[in-house]
């Protein structure tokens, strides 16, 4: 089974502040890290893997500096990765050209993403790959079964819940609950360090990329709150919070 | 020409609104794809603002996405379709970048606004989990966004409106993959959007049954619903995801909110953050809920509910 998986070098949004002079985000200094549920998509590679044998395979199109992160995937038992360095510019039509070019000239069965990354939370990027490569999609899977020639899939869609199959290849964007990525040992840590990392420059791989979108501007949110915070008595603290919300008139 | 799509009718009536603006704003005509051969509301979007209903018929009756995309660039095709709305339901949203990847155009996700700026069409969207508003222009036609539900009210409806109807068959290449099953979730009908008053539990519950502490204390507030953190419906489903707050989930903005056991986690966050007062309830002083809050009693919540519950009946006695 040739899998590949996409993962993603975001910043942990947890740490965004926003800038109250410009309100902006301010994004330099921000911890770097792999996109969550990535890691769950690489987890699931790697199950499916176990089950049935083959290959793993990460893809990034980032800066080259997320070597340093896609070397945990490695360690969780990916064997191998690609780094496509491209400078984001949010334009998901020119990353899923990117992607689709790097993996024709891979052989595929799956291609696993993750529901959406957490800095730009789209779930563009499985869609529109699948498109590119012509191939069927199962998006939001939160239970795989796969066997040697199909799989299957269960999703949670809301108002209702599918089960669908597909013969390979096929593209599926898994939910952050399909499992729980495994922490690698110190063994597999050190055991990454000799997996091989290629770096590939986006220019072999497409002709031209056409921009369809241009991101005008970023704003900040801020949230003001009066944070009265009650760390004592709870008696106490009941008493005053239900004051509290009865002069804000929000009890009825 | 603006086209509307969604399997949701009710989605569908709410981008009808925005829709017309657009269409009014740039001379053009508005049109609703329906794919089906059950829907029988062509006259009720014609009521509520289209100019046309274009039926795609169809022998198919579940949604495949892959299909469903060849149709719909085969309608925009057929009407011209220069900006499309597609409802944000989980079908919407897998649709809609498909579609946008085999027209090699632009598509923005759940839109939070859209209009027309130096003459370019603009839509604006969350970013960085909630931290972030991007503003993107699409610098190529046709536009696709995706609309995710209550952010337009419908038009009222004008019986006086008169539109065209048109049925026609559209091909499509049949994919590989195939749908085993669909199990139809029962709805409570509860809609989180509309609370006036929210209690929402997170993993601070030990048990399912425990949350009924939290339901005593909303019992007792205006326009109640109870909401929940991601884990409490997606993983240990207690409760349905009607009830799920935030990013992936429902964004609210009640009078009050109450987070109970809930880490305050940005994603958490980015759907309650409009509310009007916002109370945590957690053990941890650390919680980041904290920062996020109005007020906020720093206890086990197993201790201050009984007790908050009964303060208030006290005082509202
Ligand atoms: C892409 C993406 C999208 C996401 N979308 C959403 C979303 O839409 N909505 C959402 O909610 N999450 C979302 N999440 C998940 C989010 O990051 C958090 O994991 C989640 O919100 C945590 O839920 P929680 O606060 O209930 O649980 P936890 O983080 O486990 O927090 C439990 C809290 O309960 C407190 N507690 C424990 N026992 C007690 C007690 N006895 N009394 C009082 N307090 C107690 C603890 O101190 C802790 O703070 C998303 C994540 C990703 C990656
Ligand atoms: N630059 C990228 N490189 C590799 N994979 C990506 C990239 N961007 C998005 N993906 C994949 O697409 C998924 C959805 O991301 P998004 O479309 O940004 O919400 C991610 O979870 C990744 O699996």
């Amino acid at each position: 089974m040739n899998i590949i998986v996409c993962a993603k070098e975001v910043v942990d949004v947890s740490e965004i502040k926003t800038d109250p002079k410009t309100n902006k985000p301010i994004l330099q200094g921000i911890d770097k890290k792999i996109s969550d549920i990535d890691k769950n998509a690489v987890e699931e590679g790697v199950r499916i893997k176990e089950k049935l044998g083959g290959k793993v395979t990460v893809l990034s199109v980032g800066p080259s500096e997320a070597r340093e992160y896609i070397k945990e995937l490695l360690a969780m038992g990916a064997d191998e990765a690609k780094i496509i360095p491209y400078a984001d510019t949010g334009d998901y039509n020119v990353v899923s050209t990117i992607l689709a070019g790097a993996i024709n000239n891979l052989g595929y069965d799956i291609i696993l993403c993750g529901e959406a990354s957490i800095d730009l939370f789209s779930g563009q990027t499985g869609p529109r790959l699948a498109q590119k490569l012509g191939i069927p999609q199962i998006t939001y899977a939160k239970k795989l079964e796969p066997k040697e020639d199909t799989i299957t899939a269960d999703r949670d869609l809301g108002d209702k819940k599918v089960t669908m199959e597909s013969s390979y290849p096929v593209l599926i964007s898994v939910t952050k609950e399909i499992n729980e990525p495994r922490l690698p040992s110190l063994m597999q840590i050190l055991g990454a360090a000799n997996k091989p990392i290629e770096v590939i420059a986006h220019s072999s791989l497409v002709s031209e990329e056409t921009s369809v979108l241009e991101r005008i501007d970023i704003k900040g949110v801020s949230m003001e709150r009066k944070n009265i915070i009650y760390k004592d008595d709870i008696d106490d603290a009941i008493g005053k919070l239900v004051e509290n919300l009865a002069k804000d008139g929000v009890l009825g | 020409m603006v086209l509307i799509y969604s399997n949701d009718r009710k989605l569908a009536l709410e981008m009808l609104a925005k829709g017309r603006e657009l269409a009014d704003e740039q001379g053009k005509q508005l049109t609703v794809a329906v794919i089906s051969n059950k829907d029988t509301a062509t006259d009720e979007y014609i009521r509520h603002g289209a100019d046309k209903v274009f039926v795609a018929h169809m022998d198919m009756d579940s949604f495949k996405v892959e299909e469903y995309t060849d149709i719909l660039a085969g309608i925009m095709e057929k009407t011209g379709a220069e900006t499309v709305l597609i409802g944000s339901n989980r079908d919407g949203k897998e649709l809609a970048p498909r579609l946008a990847s085999l027209l090699d155009t632009g598509c923005v996700t759940d839109i939070t606004d859209v209009y027309i700026k130096d003459g370019d069409l603009t839509a604006e969207r969350v970013i960085y989990s909630g931290n972030a508003v991007a503003v993107e222009r699409f610098i190529k036609k046709p536009h696709i966004m995706t609309v995710p539900g209550k952010l337009f009210d419908p038009l009222p409806p004008d019986d006086s409106r008169v539109g065209e109807v048109i049925t026609e068959n559209i091909d499509f290449e049949p994919y590989p993959s195939k749908i085993i099953n669909i199990q139809r979730m029962v709805s409570e009908g509860i809609n989180v959007e509309d609370a006036v008053s929210i209690v929402s539990c997170g993993r601070g519950f030990k048990n399912r049954e425990d949350m009924t502490l939290a339901e005593e204390l909303a019992d007792l507030l205006p326009g109640n619903t109870m909401g929940c953190s991601r884990p409490i419906s997606a993983d240990l489903k207690w409760m349905t995801e009607d009830h799920w707050i935030g990013l992936s989930g429902h964004k609210v903005k009640p009078k009050l909110y109450f987070a109970i056991g809930i880490s305050g986690q940005i994603q958490h966050i980015a759907g309650m953050r409009d509310s009007d007062i916002i109370v945590a309830i957690n053990k941890d002083p650390e919680a980041l809920i904290f920062k996020s809050a109005d007020y906020g009693i720093v206890g086990d919540l197993y201790q201050v509910l009984p007790k908050l519950v009964d303060a208030i009946k006290t005082k509202m006695s």
